[in-house]
């Protein structure tokens, strides 16, 4: 069982998230740092100023005739004097005997050697910060030791522990803020140079298969580097298939055109009702393959050529007119009436080929399906901002249960059967529609016989 | 023997329950009362009742005992004895600021507490109302035909040149008696030099020594005093009908500035109404003017434009006079010229 891979999601996302969580990380670990440095630095002022009190004490420690007086300097105990009015406690003892101050006040340990010791106590219900300094003195040549302890309660500590630990809180939010900014702003530079890329490749035309030459970081050349190769393998893919339709509708019609000639002029010569009956299913087989052949040729390069519309500008008239003046002879064979009413002339944006193509679908279809004798109008108007081509037929009109699903490929219509079709001419005539961003209407006629097919392009 | 030990061990507890000196109590009770008040004080209750009837005035239904002590007293009953008081107000602030650095006193905070200036309030415990300097007194009949001396260096020479005639007339604190005298003088000791001049002087002039401010303004009145060094300025204030006998020095070179606090014993069990009286004391103190106790030109506002007033600072300092050994050399000092052979 493999484990299911993490959804790749955003890189903006990612890259802010990883960002976001380093800089809580680093606000959290910058508030420890300062606000412990801070708690030391304030232990050490409360000790320097503790073990100063007990200095001066000592200072102020004398012997007179074989006794020891201290004169307890006033400043010794204002100096503690502070903001949070902390209370004080003094010892004094000669050799562990008390000599004067709060008998029960603990002494700070000290080191063996060591002259000066800090601790933190518990005394009358208040911790308590504590030094003890102490000095040998001579009463008559015999060294006595005298200690002196200065305690202070630390509530001027806690207030200024109180107040560092807001700034810190401050600060590490501040910190914390700042680089949330920046990780937002790092995610975006990131996501923007990939943005930029893509709509560098985006804003191409669709034609367009030139190699991406955008400047890009470092990183993002690799991406680019791949994406150019696909680009050529696809552009030689385009070309060969271009290439291949080409040749493909070449060497499909000729030898077909050469065998429909032969069958014909076989046709003329042959009079056994038998023969010819067999030759004529002939020449329609081969007709309908030849037309199959056509349209499928027709279908694969508009689909081809839809995909990377180039547009220039056609102009409607004369496109339709050779077009009709093309087919005439088709029309003629049926004693059909091929009349295209040109009373204007309409340019639109489109890739000419398409949409001969297209045209030349319909009107074929119109001739095919419609009886002889009957007329084919093919009228061209322009109004409302759309070019619109109009090919009517007296014919049998499109099935009566629907004209849904006519345009997909190979659907013909239910009363379609006996006539030749591959049923391609109207998805050829609705895929150029919309690559053109118009439409293809087909409907019958009112109150007639005769299908109304309408080809609707944007004007400019 | 067994009624004996019963009747040794309750007069033992009798003692013992009294064991601090108490000059004077006074009971200010009301109809229905709601709270009683226990109020241990060095003020005389003469002098303070005039806050007290105001008190009640605003709270009714709180019931007053007063107890009036010397300041020594107030530490011996709190400290020692634990015993039960409410309120403890007292003219020796470092004995007040004793009790609260040693844990003997409640906190308290209210709008009148928060609106004292830092130097009146002590750890949200002691706190100040009165602002009253120590002062010279001088009989006006003793200097008649000198100049009234206006520093202490002018009362040395004054004293040095006429000691016949102040001999015998010079009044001070004892301090060793007295916590009032003790502060001021430790803070004259600290402040200047002049001050043990001015001792050595008084020392060869066989002076009076005193308990108390009003005994020595009495005197001074009656003629018995040329001078009384370190007089409470307050009490002397009060006495308008001495006016044309005695004169008040607050001396230029420097004048002490004593607060008089109050703080909330741990013992005390009627808070509330203990913390309205602080309140009371506080609002009527500062914002009238002093009150009774007040002083001409002493004012929180006066106190910093006049350099020669020094107010004893609350703080731990004050803890330092307190010191057995600093307390014994400095009597050792005082004695050495106060109290000289004749």
């Amino acid at each position: 069982m493999s484990r299911p891979r993490p959804s790749p999601g955003s890189i903006r996302r990612r890259l802010t998230l990883q960002l976001l969580t380093g800089a809580a990380v680093m606000a959290v670990v910058l508030f420890l740092i300062v606000y412990n440095f801070a708690r030391e630095i304030g232990a050490e002022s409360q000790d320097t100023i503790l073990a100063a009190s007990a200095t001066a004490i000592l200072d102020a420690t004398t012997v007179q005739s074989g006794e020891v007086r201290i004169d307890i300097p006033y400043s010794a105990f204002t100096m503690l004097d502070n903001t949070a009015d902390d209370r004080v406690f003094y010892r004094i003892t000669q050799d562990g005997a008390g000599l004067t101050g709060y008998d029960d006040l603990p002494a700070a340990r000290l080191d063996p050697g060591a002259s000066a010791g800090f601790d933190t106590v518990t005394y009358r219900g208040a911790a308590l910060r504590l030094a003890t300094l102490s000095r040998l003195v001579s009463i008559d040549g015999t060294p006595a030791r005298i200690d002196v302890s200065v305690g202070q309660t630390r509530d001027a500590q806690a207030e200024m522990l109180a107040r560092i630990l807001r700034m810190t809180v401050l600060l590490g939010l501040g910190f914390f803020a700042a680089s949330a900014g920046l990780a937002v702003l790092a995610g975006q530079s990131t996501a923007a140079s990939l943005r930029r890329l893509a709509a560098s490749v985006s804003r191409r035309g669709p034609a367009d298969l030139r190699p991406v030459v955008a400047e890009v970081p470092r990183e993002m050349r690799p991406l680019v580097k791949s994406l150019n190769s696909l680009i050529s393998r696809l552009s030689g893919a385009l070309n060969r298939t271009e290439d291949f339709i080409a040749e493909a509708a070449h060497r499909v019609r000729t030898p077909l055109a050469t065998v429909r000639a032969h069958a014909d002029n076989t046709l003329r010569r042959v009079d056994k009702e038998e023969n010819r009956a067999a030759l004529r299913e002939m020449i329609r087989a081969i007709d309908e393959s030849s037309r199959a052949a056509g349209q499928l040729l027709d279908h694969a390069m508009v689909s081809l050529r839809a995909d990377q519309l180039e547009l220039t500008s056609v102009a409607l008239r004369p496109l339709v007119g050779e077009l009709v003046d093309r087919l005439r002879p088709l029309a003629d064979l049926k004693d059909m009436d091929l009349h295209f009413d040109d009373p204007q002339d309409a340019e639109i944006m489109g890739d000419a080929i398409l949409i001969q193509n297209a045209v030349r679908n319909l009107i074929d279809n119109a001739i095919k399906y419609a009886p002889p004798e009957t007329p084919v109008e093919v009228a061209l108007t322009a109004n409302g901002g759309q070019a619109t081509l109009t090919i009517r037929d007296r014919g049998r009109g499109f099935p009566i249960t629907g004209t849904e699903g006519l345009t997909g490929r190979f659907a013909r219509g239910e009363n379609a059967a006996d006539v030749v079709g591959s049923g391609l001419g109207l998805t050829i005539a609705e895929e150029v529609a919309r690559a053109h961003r118009g439409t293809l209407t087909i409907a019958n006629i009112d109150g007639g016989p005769g299908a109304c097919v309408s080809l609707s392009f944007p004007l400019h | 023997m067994r009624v004996l030990v019963l009747s040794l061990a309750l007069s033992l507890v009798a003692q013992a329950l009294a064991a601090f000196e108490i000059e004077e109590r006074m009971s200010f009770p009301v109809p229905d009362a709601a709270a009683r008040l226990r109020v241990i004080s060095t003020a005389d209750a003469g002098l303070f009742s005039p806050f007290i009837d105001a008190f009640q005035a605003r709270n009714p239904g709180i019931a007053v005992d007063y107890v009036m002590v010397s300041s020594s007293q107030i530490n011996v009953a709190l400290a020692e004895e634990g015993e039960r008081f409410d309120l403890a107000i007292s003219s020796a602030m470092d004995l007040q600021i004793q009790l609260a650095n040693d844990g003997l006193a409640r906190p308290y905070r209210s709008v009148a507490t928060g609106s004292l200036p830092d130097w009146a309030r002590w750890r949200d415990r002691v706190f100040a109302f009165t602002l009253e300097p120590a002062t010279v007194v001088l009989s006006r009949d003793a200097f008649e035909g000198l100049d009234l001396p206006r520093t202490r260096q002018d009362l040395i020479t004054a004293l040095r040149d006429n000691p016949d005639r102040f001999a015998g007339r010079i009044g001070t604190y004892d301090v060793r008696e007295s916590g009032l005298g003790y502060l001021f003088a430790t803070q004259d000791g600290r402040t200047s030099e002049t001050f043990w001049r001015l001792v050595q002087v008084i020392g060869g002039l066989q002076p009076q020594l005193y308990g108390a401010s009003a005994a020595m303004i009495e005197d001074v009145a009656e003629g018995r005093l040329a001078v009384a060094y370190n007089v409470l300025g307050s009490y002397a204030q009060l006495r308008d009908d001495l006016g044309e006998r005695i004169h008040l020095i607050a001396p230029d070179d420097f004048t002490t500035v004593m607060m008089r606090t109050a703080l909330i014993p741990s013992t005390a069990e009627a808070t509330e109404a203990a913390g309205r009286f602080i309140d009371h004391l506080i609002e009527t103190g500062w914002t009238e003017g002093g009150g009774r106790f007040a002083s001409p030109g002493i004012t929180p506002g006066t106190m910093s434009e006049n350099a020669s007033l020094r107010p004893i600072q609350l703080g731990p300092g004050l803890l330092v006079y307190l010191d057995r050994l600093k307390r014994r050399q400095f009597l050792e000092e005082w004695e050495a010229a106060m109290v000289q052979p004749r």
